[in-house]
């Protein structure tokens, strides 16, 4: 038996319908699996939406999820995949007090080298945007928390696999039809 | 025609072809009725409420068209439309208000997911700019529903209407079958559409049949004609993609010793001679003992469910297993397929038939035999042809075999009188065994009886319910009434909730915690609804009651009061292996 936990990340394509992320949430809820971060938005096809999902759970669960999932009705593929088989990415935005930009000589060097990028600064707040790897995004907020921050907020995984997505001829045949 | 303003008022006005030639205006709830009429429904099971009475208004105008049951609760609408599923083949419809009503489906429909049944309910639900604002009867209906249906859908403007029915009725029918919801606010009840109506014949994110891989055929015909000790155990997939002519040819071909799950009885007929009997917790000793010595298991149309399974760890770990299936889900969900074989069992089995060598399996037959009549003498015989005090419930099952010959359908609720029903009816057609199997629906019966009696008027329809399960639907006895749907209603009264006192009884030192019951004057409640009764509590009066029983023209209440504390053997206990069965 495949006992090993693993962390995987979920590509599931599916039609844009009200009520589609209840019924694929209610399937993780069913065999009682925490859903790490999901995200939603439109995928490389046209009118068709895609959900990218992180778990941590045993192969073979994920095998018996992916079924479940792509056995719904207006699901129209699901993949699962390792962390080696995907480039993926976070995003966080912090929200600061602006003095401190001008305070604080050392932020201005940890948003330099952390490739972070200032997204917008007015008298009272300045807002950070960091996209990254989640270990690289915990780094900075470590490193800003001594400061303080006002607001902190970070996306779900969102990933592309490295081979390509078996569901080309899907697209094709959406597109004829 | 809108009926905020301007209610119809006669029936002159409403064209009765059901699928207009051309488009026509009318409202939401007549589109609902129409679209209903035009996917070939005669009867529909319901109860009506204030969200929904614009739809039974139009309903009052295709009366004659569309037959609408008067259930005395919603369960027993879900329930109704099963029976009614399970012994036509056909798609059930149940309707009800928001709220309590749609809520009250959920046992019927939850149980009609479990076991891939055919459904179509529809929901009103309240007026769309009231939507989340906690409406009276406002319920989260979609959100209840979505984990115990295939598919489900809020309709919020009338033109979704026809297209929205016509896939619900696709979608519960096709590939494996399922209950779909459709709810429907009331707005979109009123408000009027250009109406016409195309069936539904495919949704680009659904799949219902897999390809079939002739591959795979192959694997598993060299398999089975291989194997020196097979073993087939079937399921209701045979049954609902209607493979069993294709089913018997392959096993009498191929010599397979054939064993069924709970749905999967009835498929083929119970005395033909490759038929070893039910595998699971209550099932015959012969095909659950062998299960762990066959070489080659082949699984058609079933899903190792842990009651068929037991211990899956010890359960068939020596065999070579293929597993005709047509979702792709229950593909090594529970047990570890060999070889898949996916598609519609019609299909895949008449693929695999003309690949077969001809075989008979005679000495391994024989060991199915040899097992089959330890079974016998021990527990068999002792149940049909009781000869002690205390009447039992095989013989009353052994009876009703007598009198109706193996043409009836029986329809049993949930419990020990349960497995007595499966284990000992004497099936000769095909879709005769409705039962809630998954779920294990107490109250199941009663209701789907009335459904399964509508659907074969022909039919002899017995219910067989135990006095616990009884009066979980009891109501329905005014169903029965009302319709006057023949159906014959066999109590199998132990007066206590029989199942769980035989598991306190082996597994809890006979504490019989809450499972005592003191029961009422049943053949009176039978009575005050004009219901013949007849009570019976002794062996020698058992004959002429079934007799009476069976012959009567009409509904029919027998109840018979059998020994309080029997228990139903054999038995794999929880969670040990199907060779560990127990014949005491």
């Amino acid at each position: 038996m495949e006992t090993q936990i693993e962390r995987f990340t979920i590509s599931i394509y599916t039609e844009n319908n009200v009520g589609l992320l209840n019924r694929i949430s209610a399937i993780f809820q069913r065999r009682h699996v925490n859903i790490e971060s999901i995200s939603s938005s439109a995928s490389e096809i046209e009118a068709v939406s895609r959900f990218t999902i992180l778990v941590a759970i045993t192969e073979a669960n994920m095998k018996k999820i992916i079924g479940q999932i792509e056995k719904q009705v207006e699901v129209i593929r699901a993949f699962y995949h390792t962390d080696e088989e995907t480039i993926y990415q976070e995003s966080c935005l912090f929200k600061i007090s602006s003095d401190l930009l001008f305070d604080e000589r050392q932020i201005q060097n940890i948003v330099k080298e952390s490739n972070a990028r200032i997204v917008t600064v007015n008298r009272e707040f300045f807002v950070l945007e960091k996209s990254g790897r989640r270990h690289e995004v915990d780094l900075l907020y470590r490193e800003l928390k001594p400061f303080g921050i006002m607001q902190f907020v970070r996306s779900g995984r969102i990933a592309v696999t490295k081979e390509k997505m078996n569901i080309t001829h899907l697209l094709d045949k959406f597109t004829q039809e | 025609m809108n009926f905020n303003k301007e209610p119809m008022q006669t029936e002159t006005l409403i064209s009765k072809d059901p699928i207009a030639s051309e488009c026509i205006r009318i409202s939401g709830s007549e589109a609902i009725v129409r679209s209903l009429i035009a996917e070939g429904v005669d009867v529909l099971y319901g109860y009506p409420g204030g969200a929904i009475m614009p739809v039974y208004d139009a309903l009052y105008h295709f009366k004659d068209q569309l037959h609408h049951v008067l259930t005395r609760h919603e369960q027993g609408a879900t329930h109704a439309a099963q029976g009614y599923a399970r012994i036509s083949g056909k798609v059930g419809v149940a309707i009800a208000t928001s709220g309590p009503g749609a809520t009250n489906l959920v046992t019927g429909i939850a149980d009609a997911q479990i076991d891939s049944t055919p459904l179509v309910c529809i929901t009103g639900q309240v007026t769309s700019s009231l939507l989340g604002s906690d409406a009276f009867q406002e319920t989260d209906i979609i959100g209840i529903s979505t984990p115990v249906t295939k598919w489900n859908h809020q309709i919020t403007k009338a033109s979704e209407i026809p297209e929205v029915i016509a896939k619900a009725f696709y979608i519960a029918r096709s590939g494996r079958p399922g209950p779909v919801l459709i709810d429907i606010t009331k707005d979109a009840q009123f408000e009027t559409l250009d109406f016409t109506y195309q069936k539904c014949t495919g949704i680009r994110s659904y799949s219902p049949e897999p390809q079939i891989d002739p591959l795979a055929i192959n694997k598993a015909a060299a398999l089975i004609n291989k194997a020196k000790k097979p073993l087939v155990v079937w399921g209701q997939g045979v049954i609902l993609s209607g493979a069993e002519t294709a089913f018997k040819a392959v096993i009498e071909k191929a010599g397979l010793p054939s064993a069924w799950t709970i749905l999967g009885a009835s498929a083929i007929e119970t005395s033909h001679p490759l038929n070893v009997g039910m595998v699971g917790m209550h099932g015959n000793y012969a095909p659950n003992i062998l299960t762990n010595e066959c070489d080659v298991l082949i699984a058609i149309g079933m899903r190792f469910d842990d009651r068929v399974t037991g211990h899956l760890e010890s359960y068939a770990r020596q065999a070579k297993v293929i597993h005709f299936e047509i979702d792709p889900a229950e593909i090594n969900k529970n047990v570890t397929a060999d070889v898949a074989v996916l598609g519609d069992a019609k299909k895949t089995l008449e693929a695999l038939l003309p690949m077969l060598v001809q075989n008979t399996h005679e000495s391994w037959r024989g060991r199915f035999a040899a097992l089959y009549q330890i079974e016998y003498d021990e527990i068999i015989q002792k149940d049909l042809f009781p000869t002690k005090e205390g009447l039992t419930m095989g013989e009353v099952i052994h009876k009703i075999n007598t009198f109706s010959k193996g043409d009836a359908a029986i329809v049993s609720d949930v419990g020990q009188h349960q497995m007595i029903a499966c284990r000992y009816a004497k099936f000769r057609q095909t879709k005769s065994n409705i039962t809630s199997g998954g779920l294990g629906t107490m109250g199941f019966a009663l209701p789907a009886a009335i459904g399964a009696k509508m659907a074969a008027p022909e039919r002899e329809v017995v219910a067989v319910i135990g006095d616990g399960g009884y009066q979980m639907t009891i109501q329905e006895l005014g169903t029965i009434f009302q319709t006057k749907a023949a159906v014959k209603i066999v109590l199998l009264n132990n007066n206590f909730l029989g199942m769980v006192r035989q598991w306190q009884q082996l597994f809890f030192d006979k504490r019989y915690a809450a499972t005592e019951l003191i029961n009422p004057d049943f053949g009176m409640i039978a009575n005050a609804y004009h219901i013949p009764a007849q009570k019976v509590t002794v062996r020698a009066d058992l004959d002429a009651a079934v007799m009476t029983m069976m012959a009567h023209d009409g509904p029919y209440f027998l109840e018979v009061v059998v020994a309080p504390e029997a228990n139903v053997f054999p038995m794999i206990p929880s969670g040990a292996s199907v060779s560990d069965i127990r014949l005491s």
